[in-house]
C-alpha cells in the first residue's frame, strides 16, 4: 500500500476530562465515585432529565403538526428572543431600546463562544486583527484556550484570577492585570460559578472591575455556563451580565442550557449580543450570519425547541425554575455535608471554601500527588487540578469521599 | 442614556472619539444570502398561483413538507425508551456512524470490514464539511488548494476559505447542452497539480443535477489517481438521487475499490428529511485501522473547540432507522417515493412543455438528476417568470423539482414556454 498522506499524523492526547470518565468507567472497584465531568447527578447518582423537560418532549413527540424543516441561520426565533431575555432580564433597558442580537442559537456554550470569537477576530479592533490579547483566567475551563486558538487569535494570555494560597478570588492580581493590558484587549469573564474554582467575585468586586475595562476600553465576554443552576436564582446568577449592560458596555454572553436544563447532549445554547444601538446589532448578526452559515449552516432544532416552549409558557418557566432550584438546593447541601465532615475528622487546612465557592464546582486544594492517591488507592477520580464536581457527591458516598480526602491530605504532601 | 455619553466624554480625547460610538460602526452589512432572498420574495407574494422552486427542501405532491413515516415511528421509540441527556463523545453516536460507514461504503467493503477508515458525526452536510476542511488546513500540508467543479454548491467556497485554504475550478457544466462538459472536466483535471485536493459530488450534483455516467467516473478514477489527487465526496442525496442507495454510492465505492482513500461527507437532511436536526457524518479512508485512530484523535481535537460534542436528536432517530431491519426497509421504500415523484415531476414538465408547442429541446430536465435542474433559462427569463408569473427561482436559472407538483406543473410547464417562445 502506497505511503498515506496521514503518515505523518501523530497521534493527539485524549481531552483530560473524557479521559477521566473513560477510566472511572473501567474501574471494577464497587466503591468507585467521579468528581470529574461536569453533569449533575442525582442523589442516586444517576442523570436527571428534569421532569419540565420530559412534559415538553412529551408535547413536542405528540404535536404532529411538527416537522423537521431547517431553522433559521440565526436559529429559532422564540428561543433566541427567550434566550437573552433570561440572561439580560425582563425590564432589560437593552432589549426595550433593541439594541440586543437576541442572539444567535449555537451548539451549547462552546458553539456560542466559537461564533462569538470567530467574529471578534474578523471585526473588533480593525480588521481581521489576530493580534488582539484574549484574557482567559488562571485558571478556566480547559476549552476557552482552544476556542480562540482556533478563531485565528494569536495573542492569549491569563489574567490572575485564583489564589492558591489564600484559596480564594485574586483580586488586587485581576485588576492591576487588567490596568496593564493593552487597550480594546478582550476578557473572557466567568457570569457566575467560575469553572474550575467555583469562586465568583462579589457584586462590589465585579464593580470595581468594570470599572476598570471601562475606563481601559476593554471588551467583556461572558461566558454563563451556570445560570440559575449556582444559587438556584436566575437573577442573582446573571446580575454581573446585568449591571455590565447597565453600565453602558457593549458585550457578548455566551450561554449554555446544557446544565441548567440538563440538555447537554442536544446542543442547547445562545450567544447574546448587545450593542450600542439596533442599527449596529444588525450588521453584527448579519455578519454572525456568514460565519454560522460556514460552521452549521443552522442549528438543531430539538433542543431550542424544549427551551422555547418552557421559557415562553408561565407555568413550564415556573416549573423549570423549580426544578433548577431542586439541583442548585442539592449541590449547596453537599457542599455543607462535605465541609462539616472534613472538619469534625480535624482534616488539617481549612474547609470553609468548600461552601464558600458556588456552582458545580470546587476548587478542593488538593495538590496532584494527592489527586493521584485519590484515583489510584481510592477510586475516588477527580481532575489533577483538584477540581471536584460537587454532583458527583450523595448521602452514600459522602463519608468515604470526606475519610479519602482527609487519607489523602494527611499522608501525601 | 444621557449619563452614558457623560461618561464616555470623560475619556481622554482621542481614545474618546474611537469609543463615543459602537465598537461595530465599521461592520459592514452582510450581503444577503441569494437564496433566502428567494423565499422572502415569495412569501411577500399575493399571487394565489405562486411557486417557490428555490427552497432545497423535499415538498410532498401537496407542496407541504414531509415527514418520513420511518422518522416518526423511530421518533415514538425514541420517546417510549426515556434515555438520558447526557453528552455524546466527541465524535458522535458510535451506533450512527458505525451505520452512517457502512451505508456509505457497502456492507461488504474492504475498506469498512477491515476498520480502515473513521468515520465522526458531523452537523449534517455543512459541518462534516467544515470538519475535512479544518482537518485537511492542519494535517495536509502538500497542497492548500481545493479545486471545485464549476458551478458547485454556493457554500462550498466560503466553507473551505474560512478554513484557511484556497479554491480552483474544474470544468463541468456544459451551458451549450446543460450536460456535462466531460471531456472540459477531464482536460481540466489532468492538469491539477499532483497532491491538490479536488471535490467532487457523489450524486445528484448541486446545482446543475447533472451527473457523470458511470464509464465516465471511471475515466475520473483513473486521471485523479494518476495526478495523486486527494479526493473529497460530498455526498448529501445517497438514495435520493435515483432511488437505490447502492447505485447513488457507486462513485464513491468505486473510487474506494481503486485504492484511492477519499474524504467523504453525508448528510441526512434530505435522504431522511431530517432538515433541522443536523445529521451528518464525516469519513476519512486510511491506510489501516492504526492510522485511522491517529486521524480520529485530531479530529476529535478540531471538534472540541467548535461545539465540543455534537447534538443527539437526528443521529439517534437515524441510527435507529438504520440499525432496526424494518425501519431500514421502510427507509428504503419512502426514499425512493421521494426520488420517484422527483423524475416524475422532470417527465411531466417535459411532456406538458411539449404539449404548449416548445419546440426547444428540454431533454435535460430529464437527464439531470436529484432535487436540482439547471434549466437554462437565462437572467431575463428568470426575471420574467418572478415578475409575471410569480415563480421564484434563483437567476442562475436552478430549479428546485422538489418544489413542483401534480398540480402546478401545467403552470409551470405554460410559464416557461411563455418567456422561452
Amino acid at each position: 500500500m502506497a505511503a498515506s498522506i496521514f503518515t505523518a499524523v501523530p497521534r493527539a492526547p485524549p481531552v483530560a476530562v473524557f479521559k477521566l470518565t473513560a477510566d472511572f468507567r473501567e474501574d471494577g472497584d464497587s466503591r468507585k465515585v467521579n468528581l470529574g465531568v461536569g453533569a449533575y447527578r442525582t442523589d442516586e447518582g444517576q442523570p436527571w432529565v428534569l421532569p419540565v423537560v420530559k412534559k415538553v418532549e412529551q408535547m413536542i413527540a405528540n404535536d404532529s403538526s411538527l416537522n423537521h424543516e431547517y431553522l433559521p441561520i440565526l436559529g429559532l426565533p422564540e428561543f433566541r428572543a427567550n434566550a437573552s431575555r433570561i440572561a439580560l432580564g425582563d425590564d432589560s433597558p437593552a432589549i426595550k431600546e433593541n439594541r440586543v442580537g437576541g442572539g444567535v442559537q449555537s451548539l451549547g456554550g462552546t458553539g456560542a463562544l466559537r461564533i462569538g470569537a470567530e467574529f471578534l477576530r474578523r471585526w473588533y479592533n480593525g480588521n481581521n486583527n489576530t493580534a488582539t490579547p484574549v484574557y482567559i483566567s488562571a485558571p478556566s475551563w480547559e476549552n476557552h484556550n482552544s476556542v480562540f486558538v482556533d478563531a485565528g487569535f494569536k495573542d492569549i494570555r491569563t489574567y490572575h484570577y485564583w489564589d492558591a494560597a489564600k484559596r480564594g478570588l485574586d483580586l488586587q492580581g485581576l485588576l492591576n492585570d487588567m490596568e496593564k493590558a493593552p487597550e480594546f484587549s478582550i476578557f473572557i469573564l466567568h457570569a457566575c460559578a467560575h469553572n474550575p474554582t467555583g469562586t465568583d467575585p462579589t457584586p462590589d468586586q465585579w464593580k470595581q472591575i468594570a470599572a476598570v475595562m471601562k475606563r481601559r476600553f476593554l471588551f467583556p465576554f461572558f461566558d454563563s455556563a451556570y445560570q440559575g443552576f449556582a444559587s438556584g436564582s436566575l437573577d442573582k446568577d446573571a446580575w454581573a451580565v446585568r449591571y455590565f449592560v447597565s453600565e453602558g458596555f457593549e458585550l457578548f454572553c455566551a450561554q449554555s442550557f446544557s446544565k441548567n436544563f440538563g440538555l447537554y447532549n442536544e446542543r442547547v445554547g445562545n450567544l447574546t449580543v448587545v450593542g450600542k444601538d439596533a442599527d449596529n446589532v444588525q450588521r453584527v448578526l448579519s455578519q454572525m450570519e456568514k460565519i454560522v452559515r460556514t460552521t452549521w449552516s443552522n442549528p438543531p432544532s430539538q433542543g431550542a425547541r424544549i427551551v422555547a416552549t418552557t421559557l415562553s409558557s408561565p407555568q413550564l418557566f415556573a416549573e423549570w425554575k423549580d426544578n433548577v432550584k431542586t439541583m442548585a438546593d442539592r449541590v449547596l447541601l453537599m457542599r455543607s455535608e462535605l465541609r462539616s465532615r472534613l472538619e469534625s475528622l480535624g482534616t488539617p487546612g481549612t474547609w470553609n471554601h468548600i461552601t464558600e465557592q458556588i456552582g458545580m464546582f470546587s476548587f478542593t486544594g488538593l495538590n496532584p500527588k494527592q489527586v493521584e492517591y485519590m484515583i489510584k488507592e481510592k477510586h475516588i477520580y477527580l481532575m489533577a487540578s483538584g477540581r471536584i464536581n460537587m454532583c458527583g457527591l450523595t448521602t452514600k458516598n459522602l463519608d468515604y469521599v470526606a475519610k479519602s480526602i482527609h487519607e489523602a491530605v494527611t499522608k501525601i504532601q | 442614556m444621557a449619563l452614558l455619553h457623560t461618561r464616555r466624554f470623560l475619556a481622554a480625547p482621542r481614545l474618546a472619539a474611537a469609543r463615543a460610538s459602537s465598537w461595530w460602526s465599521h461592520v459592514e452589512m452582510g450581503p444577503p444570502d441569494p437564496i433566502l432572498g428567494v423565499t422572502e420574495a415569495f412569501k411577500r407574494d399575493t399571487n394565489s398561483k405562486k411557486m417557490n422552486l428555490g427552497v432545497g427542501a423535499y415538498r410532498d405532491d401537496n407542496g407541504k413538507p414531509y415527514v418520513l413515516n420511518c422518522v416518526r415511528k423511530a421518533e415514538a421509540m425514541i420517546a417510549s425508551q426515556k434515555m438520558d441527556k447526557e453528552y455524546l463523545p466527541i465524535a458522535g453516536l458510535a451506533d450512527f456512524t458505525r451505520a452512517s460507514a457502512e451505508l456509505a461504503l457497502g456492507e461488504n467493503s474492504e475498506a469498512f470490514k477491515s476498520g480502515r477508515y473513521v468515520t465522526v458525526q458531523g452537523i449534517s452536510g455543512t459541518g462534516s464539511l467544515r470538519i475535512g476542511a479544518n482537518f485537511l488546513q492542519r494535517f495536509f500540508k502538500a497542497s492548500r488548494d481545493v479545486y471545485l467543479p464549476k458551478p458547485s454548491w454556493g457554500n462550498h467556497t466560503p466553507i473551505f476559505r474560512d478554513a484557511g485554504l484556497q479554491l480552483q475550478a474544474y470544468r463541468y457544466y456544459d451551458p451549450k447542452t446543460c450536460s456535462l462538459d466531460f471531456s472540459g472536466a477531464m482536460d481540466d483535471i489532468s492538469k491539477i497539480p499532483e497532491k491538490s485536493i479536488i471535490l467532487l459530488h457523489a450524486c445528484a450534483h448541486n446545482p446543475t443535477g447533472v451527473d457523470p455516467r458511470q464509464e465516465q467516473w471511471k475515466e475520473l478514477a483513473a486521471t485523479v489517481k494518476k495526478r495523486n489527487l486527494l479526493v473529497y465526496f460530498d455526498m448529501a442525496y445517497q438514495g435520493f438521487a435515483s432511488g437505490d442507495i447502492n447505485r447513488d454510492a457507486w462513485a464513491v465505492r468505486y473510487f474506494i475499490e481503486q485504492g484511492i482513500n477519499v474524504l467523504l461527507s453525508q448528510s441526512y437532511a434530505k435522504n431522511m428529511g431530517l432538515y433541522g436536526e443536523r445529521a451528518g457524518a464525516f469519513t476519512v479512508i486510511c491506510s489501516d485501522a492504526e492510522e485511522a485512530k491517529r486521524v480520529e484523535s485530531q479530529l476529535k481535537i478540531l471538534i472540541r473547540p467548535m461545539y465540543s460534542n455534537p447534538p443527539l436528536n437526528g443521529a439517534r432517530i437515524a441510527s435507529i432507522i438504520l440499525n432496526t431491519p424494518d425501519l431500514r426497509k421502510e427507509w428504503l421504500v419512502e426514499v425512493k417515493g421521494m426520488a420517484d415523484r422527483i423524475i416524475s415531476m422532470r417527465t411531466q414538465l417535459v411532456s406538458n412543455l411539449k404539449k404548449e408547442g416548445s419546440s426547444h429541446n428540454w431533454q435535460h430536465i430529464t437527464d439531470q438528476i436529484g432535487m436540482f435542474c439547471f434549466t437554462g433559462l437565462k437572467p431575463e427569463q428568470v426575471e420574467r417568470l418572478i415578475k409575471e408569473f410569480s415563480i421564484y427561482m434563483t437567476k442562475d436559472g436552478r430549479i428546485s423539482v422538489a418544489g413542483v407538483t401534480s398540480g402546478n406543473v401545467g403552470y409551470l410547464a405554460h410559464a416557461i414556454h411563455q418567456v422561452t417562445k
